[in-house]
């Protein structure tokens, strides 16, 4: 019997001190084996859902307990993570950094090249950021908190972590869980707001690609570099975000360091990723976690998306007044960024009102504009609060 | 939850700041796409 004892100590221990701390870790691990399903079953970006899941449990297990206001933990496992998160997320932001030089040179942005006007359905899509800013302002969030909560709409995980992570936000594990899942969730929440925002006439515009001009090598090398300096010069807080990502995409294009573009694109992405879910799940302690504020984050943030989305389609339609070749309102709604599939999500539907109509290429030429814009919202964000 | 009328209203500014800046932001890059491209690329 001793020995049984002996052996669940901990959990005996933290049940006679906090009983209910014990019922809401059982809720964190229910919550991680809901985003380990979701990553698993219905393959909802299991990159980061699952290694976010299985963090979940792992800092939830006994033996962790706050003691005025400290959390004293004997689980061996939580203060690895502490350390992760410490080097890798509080002290410079680093793993959304280099996950961004991955991004970039994953990025072509010849579709946009060849269509710069795009960048204003980027732009435009950002809407949502900043209206979502000013409903969590009114719901009784502080303003850096608000910012926080707003930039779920960026829909680009590693500039909400560095935005929340800059502003100090306390609510980052709840963002992060509702950038990432809104993001998985793309397919579902975007036809829908596409389709109460556009008429059928609207959604069956066919857009050609005659008078494009190719892209020379030359402007796909120059174009990261003038972009950082632009947005330097604006938003000097996001150059470290944008920075990263141009320099990522110049590995790409420059075309002599194809090793190295490889190897951002796959091995280095991919090692910044295993760490960076697990790494965020850090957050996701039941006694900070479990709060009504939580649910509220996930309600703005899917005001976000649907107020981003909304927002590059009424640009388009806006263009169109003035416009002689018409343009299909649905590719402003892959100005979200969620790169590559808010592009997929627009082509998807512009196939499914006419078999003919490939949005394919425009839709992706929106998308990673805005990737850029979202980048840039991030950093105005924090010109303006930091 | 507690709805705070004054912390919207300090909070528009942001918006409209945010919005201007970033289409400033938007303008200049697209002309500085189509400055280059106009002068490196050949029409199709």
């Amino acid at each position: 019997m001793d020995i049984i004892l002996d052996l669940f100590a901990p959990i005996i221990e933290q049940m006679q001190a906090d009983p209910i701390l014990i019922v809401k870790q059982i809720v964190m691990w229910i919550i991680g084996g809901i985003l380990i399903y979701l990553a698993i079953k219905k393959d909802m970006e299991p990159t980061l859902l699952l290694p976010m899941g299985f963090g979940a449990i792992l800092v939830n297990l006994p033996g962790i307990e706050t003691v005025g206001g400290e959390t004293v933990a004997q689980n061996g496992a939580f203060h690895t993570l502490e350390r992760l998160f410490n080097i890798g997320i509080e002290n410079g932001e680093l793993m959304p950094l280099i996950l961004f030089i991955g991004i970039g040179a994953m990025i072509d942005f010849g579709p946009l090249l060849r269509n710069p006007k795009y960048m204003l359905f980027g732009a435009a899509a950002q809407f949502g950021i900043f209206f979502t800013l000013c409903l969590s302002s009114f719901v009784g969030f502080d303003l850096n908190d608000a910012a926080s909560i707003a930039i779920i709409g960026a829909a680009d995980g590693p500039t909400a972590i560095f935005v929340a992570q800059t502003l100090k936000s306390s609510y980052l594990a709840a963002i992060m869980v509702a950038a990432y899942s809104y993001m998985a969730l793309v397919p579902l929440i975007q036809p829908a707001v596409i389709k109460i925002c556009t008429t059928k006439k609207e959604r069956l515009i066919r857009m050609d690609d005659s008078g494009a001009r190719e892209v020379s090598k030359v402007t796909r090398i120059l174009f990261p570099i003038v972009v950082t300096i632009i947005v330097g010069f604006v938003a000097p807080d996001a150059v470290s975000l944008i920075g990263f990502l141009m320099f990522g995409n110049l590995i790409r294009e420059c075309g002599v360091l194809n090793s190295l573009s490889e190897t951002a694109q796959k091995v280095l992405a991919n090692l910044i990723t295993i760490f960076l879910g697990i790494t965020i799940a850090f957050q996701m302690k039941a006694d900070e976690f479990l709060r009504w504020e939580t649910l509220l984050i996930m309600g703005l943030g899917l005001f976000a998306f649907i107020f981003d989305t909304f927002g590059g389609i009424m640009i388009a339609k806006i263009m169109n007044l003035f416009l002689k070749k018409k343009i299909n309102p649905m590719i402003g709604a892959a100005g979200i960024s969620a790169f590559p599939m808010a592009g997929r999500v627009v082509n998807k539907m512009g196939l499914a009102e006419d078999n003919q109509n490939f949005l394919l290429m425009h839709a992706i030429g929106v998308n990673v504009s805005g990737q850029v814009a979202s980048v840039i919202a991030g950093g105005l964000i924090l010109s303006f609060l930091a | 939850m507690k709805f705070d009328v004054q912390a919207l209203l300090n909070s528009l500014p942001y918006m409209g700041k945010g919005m201007l800046g970033i289409f400033i932001v938007t303008l200049a890059i697209i002309l500085t796409v189509t400055i280059l491209n106009a002068v490196t690329s050949k029409k199709k």
